[in-house]
């Protein structure tokens, strides 16, 4: 699209206008893709090494990266009074640049109090009910995940550093097993596409090894923010299965399997994936 | 939540092509889709943007289904006086998602 600034009194005129909507990557070209080097740890590729240029400058773009949206909702919310306490999150955890920094990458831990083990969603709504007696938010609600965003990005840059031994160990074997286990009618395992032909194609697309350091992430199939539980779901009924509802044992026990694999990937929040 | 953000040069000279970045969060339902129980979700897009410079319409753009959740849109203007900018996204529904911002020019 291209016009001439008139004559005259049109003293405001357009010259060019680029019209660019999410899906089609809004890569301006100012930024440059992030350095390789970062997202690749000892063999580990996070899923952002499998990205066109494009969707990597969509992700590296500070303004034009959608999910933070999410993110800006998920600051509101922090400082915003809820429950009967009358409190925030901010009232106990104050600047979350500090007291955040470095949790989404410990998630999912061990909790001692449910005796299993619990992830950052979980975390929040606990929080929720506890302190500020209000009620927990549903999964996949746009405050949960504006909320985990929000929080996840406070770590951006630092490596998984998730905790296996100990009290967690039984819960890694499960998740490991989980991953390793055939399910569906196509009978796959997670291992099967995501570690033996990583990088190979299937139909359009490009298998990435399912690293899950840049959640919740921003798909282009969903247009909009995801958890972990809804990708483990997504790429379960794929194979034909029949998912785990969101926030199952099984879900939070692999999560902590995947993002031990994971281990050493910077966090990404809010990542872009297709 | 419908929440605009827009990017724009605080400053630029006379003359000088400024670019403006605008990215708002909407669903951008086509009206095409079913629900689980094969019901219509029924349409509702931002169908039209708009941009003012000191009142007069710089920039204007009709969206249509097609369009992709969440719309980012780039566009280049000429700063021409100090003044400002307001930015319109107009819903099915009739809502107006409005934002502003001011520039100075030298």
């Amino acid at each position: 699209m291209q016009g001439i600034p008139g004559r005259g009194q049109c003293w405001a005129a357009v010259l060019a206008a680029v019209l660019a909507c999410s899906m089609m990557g809004a890569g301006i070209g100012l930024l440059t893709a992030g350095e390789p080097q970062r997202y690749r740890v000892e063999g580990r590729r996070s899923g952002y090494t499998y990205l066109s240029a494009e969707n990597q400058q969509l992700q590296d773009d500070d303004f034009a990266n959608p999910g933070l949206l999410w993110v800006e909702q998920g600051e509101k919310l922090w400082h915003q009074a809820d429950g009967a306490t009358g409190m925030a999150c901010a009232s106990c955890h104050g600047d979350p640049a500090e007291s955040m920094r470095g949790v989404r990458t410990r998630y999912p831990r061990f909790d001692p109090r449910r005796g299993k083990l619990i992830n950052l969603e979980q975390q929040i709504n606990r929080c929720r009910q506890e302190r500020l007696q209000a009620r927990p938010y549903p999964h996949e609600s746009e405050a949960l995940l504006g909320l985990a965003a929000f929080v996840s990005a406070q770590s951006r840059g630092l490596p998984i550093d998730v905790r296996i031994d100990g009290p967690a160990a039984p819960f890694f074997e499960a998740g490991k097993a989980f991953y390793f286990r055939r399910r569906g009618q196509l009978d796959l395992a997670c291992y099967h596409c995501h570690d033996r032909l990583a990088g190979q194609r299937l139909r359009g697309d490009v298998v990435s090894q399912g690293q899950i350091n840049g959640f919740p992430v921003y798909r282009h199939t969903w247009q909009t923010l995801g958890s972990t539980h809804r990708m483990f779901a997504w790429c379960n009924v794929s194979v034909r299965a029949e998912a785990y509802p969101y926030g199952a044992d099984e879900y939070v026990n692999i999560e902590l399997f995947v993002a031990w694999r994971g281990r050493g990937l910077p966090v990404e929040t809010p990542a872009i994936r297709r | 939540m419908s929440q605009p953000r827009i990017r724009v040069p605080r400053r630029a000279k006379k003359g000088e092509v400024i670019e403006i970045k605008t990215l708002i969060s909407h669903p951008m339902e086509t009206g095409h889709r079913r629900d689980t129980q094969g019901a219509l979700i029924p349409r509702q897009i931002i169908h039209t943007f708009t941009c003012t410079y000191n009142g007069e319409e710089v920039f204007r753009a009709d969206w249509h289904p097609a369009v992709a959740a969440n719309p980012y849109l780039t566009f280049y203007t000429v700063a021409t006086e100090s003044g400002r900018l307001r930015f319109a996204w107009i819903d099915d529904d009739g809502t107006v998602y409005a934002t502003e911002a001011d520039i100075t020019v030298v």
